[in-house]
């Protein structure tokens, strides 16, 4: 892991919804930094709580029903939790741009895309409206979508789903921001038109140097951008570390339990995939024990009285999982998932 | 890839399907697909939004009518528009399983009815049967029986789907058209989804066409692939066989992009080849479909449209590839 700047450090960030089914715990106490320049992946199924930690922190839940209970997400000296503005301007959008699912609805259908991205320029930046549209046509050609002066009088039901979703970036890079939250930004999109969305990020990235932190659920994705990578299950983080740690030398059962389910290239085709049974556990009452106890084929008998911490299992690398703990005399679960190998689990 | 090849369940020959929108426009949906499924064969069937993939899983089974061309079932031509009695009819023998688990189940119906709805063409069954079967199936689904009376909201996306494919196959097809049933899923709900319809297919007898974009998972389901591009069929051939030695340079471009869950390759990969997006099917140009994205296009490429054909240099004749380089 390298030792850049980091930019943002969040601390033990919780989250609740209140529900007429009752209090949901979206998200329990979640911890983490982005370094500069580089891509933090969080990866979970629906539910997981990976979308609404980035939104807690950049302040898009609505309150209430939501509501953060605990945490800090500190920001050049300052915690956003408590505090949008820097130097009075508000930091989204600017300091910390974010690209969202599904660009067809994000994206206001009255306007056009170029008006659209020059609006963000005149709210944060003060541009005058011919100075902003200016910069809109070259940051609608940055994105590489040609015949850009045209294209920004143009509407969004004008463009197909893969123009948009470059418009979208277009719109979250307009002020240069130093972080990009792309919350599952290539989702909607075919795999060819996903490639280049892709490429466009990680050439982005390479020229302005800002960190991404890619919100997914396709480990294809996280295995192409990502250089450190965050498991999230039922609210928490259940493993963490570098791209090489969490695919090579995964640690917990949750993590390998995901690759298992996919098709591997490896796997013959009569080979059956090996599944995760059952769901996720109910978010209205967190199992006191560890979250994943009830689907873990590893599961022992202290999994579900006692609730795991995140163990250090490689420098940087960590688990929350009872068989990583020194004193844990069972296997540790790389080992057994059989189309994968024998991995070799640092000690 | 059976040795002994089976009979054809499904044929498809010269299969078109042309929506008019208006105005003179003609959106060339599918066109001119020729396409045969071998009983208790999957084929899978790729290619971008728009590539027709849809229209073509729902023409064969007669919820589009034809523009021209016709579909065979066992030999015997079906009509190119579907009558109601036709429909009671295919009802039976072929069915399908939706891509969006929560739109495509009617969310003022219960469970039970739901699934047992289509029972109803057959004359023969009673209420009491219907119970009966309905509560047979939820089991072979791994629901419960008393989750008839419940209605679609009260299930999770993989549950639902697991609704849709009882409702589907309580009917004993033998011909099922799965359009995407999974891409709405996670992943650890996918594999479920796909283990129930991989033991369904083996006790069933099941032949299925399996419509997804998700290219990893199509090469593990299938036996074999076709690949779909601006509705025509640019490569047919056993699924290890497209999937690792693509021919057609679509096809190789789209498994190029299909991201592998392994940071090693994913570094290794080049940035991507294919360039610009999927064109209207509303004016195709003539020549091959693919002629202006193609890295390798050709002048014959602009002129004459490549048919499916086996490729001069393979020794087996099991692949065929519609394009003028082979």
């Amino acid at each position: 892991m390298s030792e850049r700047d980091v930019v943002l450090e969040v601390e033990d960030l919780k989250v609740e919804f209140d529900t007429y089914g009752g209090i949901v715990h979206a998200v329990r106490g979640v911890s983490f930094q982005v370094r500069q320049g580089e891509t933090l992946a969080i990866v979970g199924e629906s539910g997981c709580g990976k979308s609404v930690t980035m939104q807690s922190i950049m302040g898009l839940i609505p309150m209430p029903p939501g509501r953060i209970t605990s945490g800090t997400a500190m920001y050049r000296g300052q915690d956003l939790i408590r505090n949008k503005y820097l130097g009075g301007r508000d930091i989204r959008g600017s300091a910390i741009g974010m690209v969202f699912q599904d660009p067809m609805t994000s994206l206001n259908p009255t306007m056009t895309i170029g008006d659209q991205i020059a609006e963000t320029l005149q709210v944060h930046r003060g541009f005058s409206k011919s100075q902003a549209l200016a910069r809109a046509v070259e940051l609608i050609a940055m994105v590489r979508i040609p015949d850009a002066a045209k294209r920004a009088s143009q509407y969004p039901f004008e463009f197909s789903g893969g123009m948009l979703q470059r418009s979208m970036i277009a719109m979250s890079l307009a002020c240069e921001p130093s972080i990009l939250i792309a919350d599952e930004p290539t989702t909607a999109l075919d795999v060819t038109i996903q490639a280049q969305i892709l490429d466009l990020l990680m050439d982005l990235q390479k020229e302005k140097g800002m960190a991404i932190v890619l919100i997914t659920h396709d480990l294809g994705v996280v295995a192409r951008m990502a250089d450190d990578v965050m498991v999230m299950y039922a609210g928490e983080i259940v493993e963490s570390g570098t791209i090489d740690d969490v695919f090579y030398r995964g640690a917990h059962p949750y993590t390998m339990g995901l690759r298992a389910a996919m098709p591997s290239r490896e796997l013959g085709a009569r080979q059956r995939l090996t599944p995760i049974d059952g769901s996720p556990p109910d978010l209205f009452s967190p199992p006191s024990g560890c979250g994943y106890f009830a689907r873990c084929p590893q599961a022992m008998r202290m999994c579900q009285a006692q609730h795991p911490y995140l163990m250090s299992v490689g420098t940087a690398h960590h688990s929350r999982c009872w068989l990583q703990h020194p004193d844990s005399t069972r296997q540790v679960p790389g080992l057994s998932i059989p189309h994968l190998g024998s991995v070799p689990v640092q000690s | 890839m059976s040795e002994t090849p089976a009979p054809i369940l499904v044929e498809a020959i010269g299969l078109t399907k042309f929506f008019n929108i208006g105005r003179g426009q003609i959106v060339h949906a599918v066109d001119n697909v020729s396409l045969q499924v071998h009983e208790r064969e999957i084929v899978g069937l790729v290619g971008e939004t728009g590539s027709g993939k849809s229209t073509l899983g729902k023409a064969l089974i007669g919820l589009h009518d034809k523009t021209s061309g016709s579909v065979r079932y066992r030999g015997q031509t079906l009509p190119l528009k579907y009558r109601p009695e036709d429909f009671r009819e295919q009802a039976k023998r072929a069915q399908m399983i939706f891509q969006d688990p929560y739109s495509s189940l009617n969310p003022r119906m219960t469970v039970g009815e739901i699934i047992g709805e289509g029972l109803k063409l057959k004359s023969s069954t009673c209420a009491n049967d219907v119970r009966e079967q309905v509560a047979e199936w939820l089991r072979r689904v791994g629901l419960e029986p008393d989750h008839m009376s419940r209605y679609p909201h009260e299930f999770s996306g993989g549950q639902r789907q697991r609704i849709g494919i009882a409702r589907a196959l309580i009917m004993g097809p033998e011909f099922v058209v799965c359009d995407e049933p999974i891409s709405a899923l996670d992943v650890s709900v996918q594999a479920q989804v796909i283990n129930l319809l991989d033991d369904l297919k083996a006790s069933m007898g099941l032949t299925l066409l399996f419509i997804a974009h998700d290219l990893s998972m199509v090469r593990y389901v299938s036996d074999r692939v076709a690949v779909m591009y601006l509705g025509s069929l640019v490569e047919i051939g056993p699924a290890n066989k497209v999937f690792f030695e693509p021919k057609h340079p679509y096809t190789q471009l789209l498994v190029g992009s299909n991201p592998e869950p392994d940071p090693r390759t994913e570094h290794r990969r080049r940035s991507t080849l294919i360039k610009g997006e999927i064109p209207s099917p509303i004016n195709v140009p003539a020549g091959c479909r693919f002629a202006n994205r193609c890295p390798h296009v050709m002048d014959v490429c602009r002129q004459v449209t490549p048919i499916l054909h086996v490729p001069k240099d393979e020794t087996v004749s099991d692949r065929q590839v519609a394009c003028h380089l082979y």
